[in-house]
């Protein structure tokens, strides 16, 4: 199965495999959320959403929703 | 004459722009809104070296030129209309010397646009601190720019900065990345269709959904139709269009920057470890509201107080020095008081924005954006509501203006539209009067039935704003792409210059803007107040020393008679009799019925308003609170002021939109009177509908 950035462990590392572009708005993918950078949980809300990320230096929060589009590997 | 150059700011959100505005023109600036919509646009003037001036505009924070707020949009507007006034000479492109690399893509896409581009590497005090280095000559030639290293902190570079902008024409205007090369047989295409337009700026004119202006009109709709693929085609070529300038970035970075990991300290994960946590955090954010909410409350009576205070003498004193008349009456009882309404609320505006500003230049407000994104987002609002929201309890007219950081259009107007229920400190004054006639003096299992209405009006007043919120989402029909990506920015020590001139900015905005129509309003009232047609009104004073005279009335009981008389019969009040039919069945009379007219200048006016009228002579709430309870219901009989028409009032104050001040505001930042006249309606029908139930099931 595949694993999204939505089922990561806070302080997990991992790598963008690839991103659903239709899905992803282009700002995010403008922030450095691209195949191939780390990402890393900072930090979660309750509910596990928003989501505080590391994304290749740029720290961000984004919705857990946007979040499943995002496919990594550890 | 020296041409003015014209400089536009340009730059990521919180990589110092507006401190590099701050740090170019000092106090030579002004705010204003771009026409159309409301985003602020901060323009001044800076002196180069060699007598030239250059005229800078601090532009919103954008990631990037594919716009996704309408504060971006402002910024490629600009960008890509050739005859507006502003548009720039010489784009500054200030990045983050921590975030250089997402910083720098805003700047290939403006490079390849062929506007000269300066480049400002800022923060430049963070360096040591996080182990970069950086080859400035390398980085200039593979940028083919100019760079200014600078601290706006330490006041470093500024200087060389100028210079850099006043030889702006030696600048290199060649792209960093062939656009073409994404998809070679499209983009030639597209070329041999436009032969005269640059292939970036006809790019971008296809991917994005912006106005721009009246220019060049025709053949910008000719681009636009231009959309021989797809939307996930286009967005495709998007992702990969980004890809390349990243590759292009991180190329010239690698030799470019080095960062010393080991040298690399991070405060960030270890404050954010407690300021985001799930317990703590919340925690946290509660005692910071605690400690605000008293701040305001309490630090701006003692100011408010002197103000309330010197003009009643300065009106009493402009009272003694001028000869009697109308034009002196119109100037310590119209304008006077009228000027002290808008001067009074100048130390809550101030101290508001104060910590505002101070919260958002540290960071930490986009922690609580995290914190409560997902409880605001079931409302239909964003995590960025919940400031305004909470500012809105002092008063919503500096609430309003803090909705600006929200980029979501839709959110941002709904979040506009709700605030005016949150109880602010206007209704304080009527509600504790009528909760002290009405509510009866028990206790239960310890705490006061007053006490207690007068939190369920607090909570009534959230519940109702969050509740439109939920129905306003499901309503407004407006296209916004609701997406949420929030950055956390570093947390940083406020700058003390930037924090002063915003507290300065929004204070000046909030009198000359909102103040002119209190004022309005305030000399509209006294007209209709101070004069009336026919005898009753002109003869007033005969006709009332008639009906006392057989009364031993002193000479100033007599005056307050007179008063009396002449309001009964002035317009405001014929107008109060005229309506009295309509409010009767809310168990109202006509005085009350003046009261309310006179509020929608300002709530707090209810008090002082039925105070004239009863002739009491001041303010003073217990006589006034005598009064009122003696006062007969003119239709049912029995006390006019029991619990039902109480209640009634109570709920009619808690949802009407009495405030013309923040009626101007909703104005002034929706660009439009569509709203304010909505909300003016709306909520005063759903106040009316309220009372009248309440009171027809109560009395
Ligand atoms: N350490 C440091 N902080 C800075 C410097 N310039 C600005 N800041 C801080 O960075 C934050 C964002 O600055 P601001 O000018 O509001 O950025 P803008 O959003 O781009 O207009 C504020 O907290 C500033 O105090 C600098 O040179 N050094
Ligand atoms: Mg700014």
């Amino acid at each position: 199965m595949e694993n999204t950035l939505a089922d990561i462990k806070r302080g997990e590392r991992c790598i963008i495999t690839d991103v659903s572009s239709i899905h992803i708005p282009l700002k995010l993918l403008e922030m450095g959320c691209l195949p191939g950078n780390y990402v890393e949980l900072v930090q979660v809300a309750p509910f596990h959403d928003p989501m505080y990320l590391n994304i290749n230096g740029t720290h961000l929060a984004i919705r857990k929703e946007t979040a499943m589009h995002i496919l990594i590997k550890r | 004459m020296s041409k003015q150059i014209n400089v536009a700011l340009i730059g990521n959100p919180n990589t110092g722009k507006t401190s590099v505005f701050n740090a170019l023109t000092g106090l030579n600036q002004k705010v204003g809104n771009y026409p159309g919509i409301t985003v602020e646009k901060k323009e001044g003037v800076c002196k180069l070296p060699r007598g030239v001036k250059a005229h800078i505009i601090d532009l919103p924070g954008t990631y990037s030129l594919n716009a996704s707020s309408l504060d971006e949009n402002v910024v490629i507007e600009l960008l890509l209309n050739k005859n507006d006034k502003d548009f720039p000479d010489l784009a500054v492109v200030v990045s983050d010397v921590e975030n250089l690399k997402r910083n720098l893509l805003l700047y290939t896409q403006i490079k390849d646009l062929e506007i000269p581009t300066i480049l400002v590497i800022n923060m430049a005090d963070r360096m040591a601190y996080k182990g970069i280095s950086l080859d400035l000559e390398y980085l200039e030639t593979h940028l083919k720019t100019k760079i200014a290293l600078v601290s706006t902190r330490k006041n470093q570079g500024i200087d060389k900065l100028k210079n850099l902008i006043s030889n702006y024409k030696d600048l290199s205007i060649s792209h960093c990345i062939d656009l073409s090369e994404i998809d070679p047989a499209y983009f030639k295409n597209l070329q041999s269709a436009f032969p005269n337009q640059l292939i970036y700026k006809l790019w971008l004119v296809i991917t994005q959904d912006v106005n721009f202006g009246k220019t060049d009109r025709n053949e910008i709709d000719a681009v636009a139709n231009f959309k021989t693929k797809s939307k996930n085609d286009l967005k495709r070529l998007q992702q990969k269009e980004t890809i390349k300038r990243y590759q292009f970035i991180n190329d010239v970075l690698k030799k470019g920057q080095t960062i010393d990991v080991a040298n690399a300290k991070d405060l960030r994960m270890r404050l954010d470890r407690v300021i985001t946590h799930k317990i703590w955090g919340y925690a946290i954010f509660f005692i910071i509201l605690l400690t605000i909410f008293q701040a305001i409350y309490d630090w701006s009576s003692v100011p408010m107080d002197f103000i309330d205070t010197t003009f009643a003498a300065f009106s009493e004193w402009t009272k003694n020095q001028l000869p009697n008349g109308a034009f002196t009456n119109l100037l310590t009882e119209g304008i006077i008081p009228g000027l002290g309404g808008i001067v009074i609320f100048i130390p809550q505006i101030a101290f508001l924005f104060l910590f505002i500003s101070v919260l958002e230049e540290s960071g930490y407000m986009s922690r609580v954006v995290f914190l409560m994104d997902r409880l605001m987002r079931r409302f239909g609002l964003s995590g960025k509501s919940i400031v305004p929201l909470i500012s809105g309890t002092a008063c919503a007219i500096p609430a309003i203006m803090a909705t600006r950081n929200i980029e979501n259009w839709k959110e941002r107007l709904i979040t506009i539209l709700v605030t005016p229920f949150i109880t602010c400190s206007a209704r304080l004054p009527v509600y504790l009067i009528i909760i002290s006639l009405v509510i009866p003096e028990g206790r239960f299992i310890g705490l006061s039935y007053q006490a207690l209405t007068l939190m369920f009006l607090y909570l009534l007043g959230f519940g109702t704003a969050v509740l439109s919120a939920y129905i306003l989402n499901k309503v407004l029909k407006i296209k916004s792409k609701t997406f949420f990506v929030v950055e956390m920015p570093n947390y940083k020590l406020p700058l003390l210059k930037n924090v002063a001139l915003t507290v300065l900015e929004k204070t000046k905005s909030f009198v000359f803007g909102a103040g002119k129509i209190i004022l309005a309003i305030s000399i509209i009232l006294w007209f209709l107040a101070s004069f009336g047609p026919g005898e009753n009104f002109n003869n007033a004073e005969e006709i009332t020393k008639k009906a006392y005279s057989t009364e031993n009335l002193t000479s100033e009981e007599l005056q307050q008679k007179i008063a009396s008389h002449k309001l009964e019969h002035s317009f405001i009040g014929i107008i109060g009799q005229a309506i009295e039919p309509a409010i009767s069945p809310l168990g109202y009379d006509w005085k009350i019925g003046i009261a309310i007219i006179s509020s929608f200048a300002a709530r707090e006016v209810f008090v002082g308003t039925l105070a004239t009228i009863y002739s009491v002579g001041n303010d003073d709430e217990d006589t006034i609170k005598n009064r009122m309870a003696g006062e007969v219901n003119p239709i049912l009989g029995g006390p006019l002021f029991n619990f039902a028409s109480g209640i009634s009032l109570l709920l009619f104050y808690a949802f009407a939109m009495q405030c013309m001040s923040t009626l101007a505001v909703v104005k002034r930042e929706t660009n439009t009177w569509k709203w304010p006249v909505l909300q003016l309606i709306i909520m005063s029908v759903f106040a009316y509908i309220v009372a009248l139930i309440a009171f027809q099931l109560l009395k």
